[in-house]
C-alpha cells in the first residue's frame, strides 16, 4: 500500500520535474522537453492503474493552480485552452500504455514498452487531443490531423527513450517495474 | 512551491472558492453559445474590466498568462482569412480568450488552501471514504514536497555531467533521473511503514 501511494506521488513529481529541468538533447541533437515522456514512463513503469493515477494527481495539482506544465503554465485556464484535449488524453494514454506494457512485461526487452508507449502516447492520445482542438476551434478535423504530423517524429523518439529507460530500470531494480 | 495565486489583493480573493468554481463552469459552458464577434467581444471586454478594477499590476499578470494564446490566435486567424471567414475566426479567438481569461481569474484569486478545501468538501459530499481522502491528501503533500527535491537532484545530475563532458547533457541522464524517483518512492514508503503505515 505505502509503495503504491509513494510511487504514484513520486511519478507525479517526476512528470512535473521533467517540465522544469532544461531541454534535453536527443541523439540527433534535437532539443525536446520531457513532460510527455514522463506520461509514457508513468504507464510503462507503474502500469495502467497507478500510471493513470499519477497523471491524474499531476493534472489535479495543475488545476489547483501550480505552474507545473512545461514553460511554467498551469491553473484552470489550461483546461479551457486549445490543448486541453491532450491533457485529458494523457490520463487515457498512460492507462493504455500501462495495460499493454503489463501484458508484454514477460518479454524483457526495450521494444515492447516502446511499442506500448507509441500506441498509448500517439495512437490513443492524438485523436483525443484533436477532438479537443476541434471543439474549441471550429476547424476541419482533417486539417487538424495534418497539423499533428509535425509532432510524430519527436514523439516516436520519446517512445524509444521510454522503452530504453523502462528496460534500464527493470535491470537496475528488478521486480519494481510493472511494464 | 510557488502557486499562480496573485500576491496583489483583490476583492475576488474574499469570494468563496466553491461558488467561484461553479460560476466558472457555467461561464465556460456559456461561451460555447457566443456566436457573433460583437457579443463575444462584449463578454471579453467585461472580463477585461473585471481585471482592470483590481489595478494595472494585476491586469498585467492576467495578460501575461494569456501570452501563449497569441500564437494560437494568429494561426486560427490565418486559417480563417485563407477561407475568407474572418468573422468566424474572430469569434473563435475571442471565445477562447474569454474562457481562458475567466479560468485564470479564478486561479489568480484563489489560494491553494481554499482550492484544497473545496476538493475536501466535494469528496465529503460524494461520500468518498475518509481513508481514501487521507490517502489523497498525503499523495498531494508528497508531490508538493518532492517536486523541488527531484528538480534539485536532476540539476545535480546535470552539473555532474557538465563537470565531465564538453557536450550538452543528453537523454542518457533520464535513466538515473527516473531511477531517483523510483528509489525515493521506495525510501518514503519504508519511512511511512516505520511510522505506522498508511491504512
Amino acid at each position: 500500500m505505502e509503495r503504491n501511494l509513494t510511487q504514484i506521488a513520486l511519478f507525479a513529481a517526476l512528470i512535473a520535474a521533467l517540465g522544469l529541468i532544461p531541454k534535453f538533447n536527443l541523439p540527433l541533437g534535437v532539443p525536446i522537453t520531457g513532460q510527455s515522456l514522463g506520461i509514457m514512463l508513468a504507464g510503462t513503469v507503474l502500469g495502467a492503474k497507478r500510471g493513470a493515477l499519477a497523471v491524474i494527481l499531476f493534472l489535479g495539482l495543475v488545476a489547483l493552480g501550480l505552474p507545473l506544465l512545461a514553460g511554467g503554465r498551469g491553473g484552470l485556464g489550461v483546461f479551457s485552452g486549445v490543448t486541453a484535449g491532450f491533457l485529458f488524453g494523457w490520463v487515457v494514454a498512460a492507462y493504455v500504455t500501462g495495460l499493454l506494457a503489463e501484458a508484454w512485461a514477460g518479454k524483457g526487452n526495450w521494444i515492447s514498452p516502446a511499442i506500448a508507449a507509441a500506441i498509448g502516447g500517439i495512437l490513443v492520445l492524438y485523436p483525443i487531443g484533436i477532438v479537443g482542438m476541434y471543439l474549441k476551434l471550429d476547424a476541419s478535423l482533417m486539417g487538424l490531423t495534418k497539423s499533428m504530423y509535425a509532432f510524430i517524429p519527436g514523439d516516436l523518439i520519446k517512445c524509444v527513450l521510454a522503452g530504453l529507460i523502462t528496460n534500464g530500470l527493470r535491470k537496475a531494480r528488478p521486480g519494481m517495474v510493472a511494464g | 512551491m510557488i502557486s499562480l495565486t496573485s500576491e496583489v489583493r483583490t476583492p475576488y480573493h474574499r469570494w468563496w472558492a466553491g461558488p467561484k468554481l461553479l460560476g466558472l463552469c457555467l461561464f465556460t459552458v456559456a461561451t460555447f453559445y457566443l456566436d457573433t464577434p460583437l457579443s463575444t467581444g462584449a463578454v471579453l471586454a467585461v472580463l477585461a474590466l473585471g481585471y482592470l478594477i483590481c489595478g494595472l499590476r494585476f491586469a498585467r499578470q492576467g495578460l501575461r498568462l494569456l501570452r501563449p494564446l497569441i500564437w494560437v490566435c494568429m494561426i486560427i486567424m490565418g486559417y480563417h482569412i485563407a477561407i475568407r471567414d474572418i468573422a468566424d475566426g474572430a469569434v473563435v479567438c475571442l471565445r477562447l480568450a474569454a474562457a481562458v481569461a475567466a479560468a485564470n481569474l479564478v486561479t489568480l484569486t484563489t489560494r491553494l488552501e481554499d482550492m484544497l478545501d473545496v476538493l475536501e468538501r466535494l469528496f465529503t459530499r460524494l461520500h468518498v471514504s475518509p481513508r481514501i481522502r487521507r490517502r489523497i491528501a498525503l499523495a498531494i503533500a508528497l508531490v508538493i514536497r518532492f517536486i523541488p527535491e527531484l528538480t534539485r537532484k536532476g540539476g545535480t545530475l546535470i552539473e555532474a555531467w557538465r563537470a565531465r563532458s564538453t557536450k550538452k547533457f543528453s537523454w542518457k541522464l533520464l535513466l538515473p533521473f527516473a531511477l531517483l524517483a523510483l528509489d525515493d518512492a521506495e525510501q518514503v514508503a519504508e519511512a511511512l511503514k516505520a511510522r505506522g503505515g498508511v491504512e
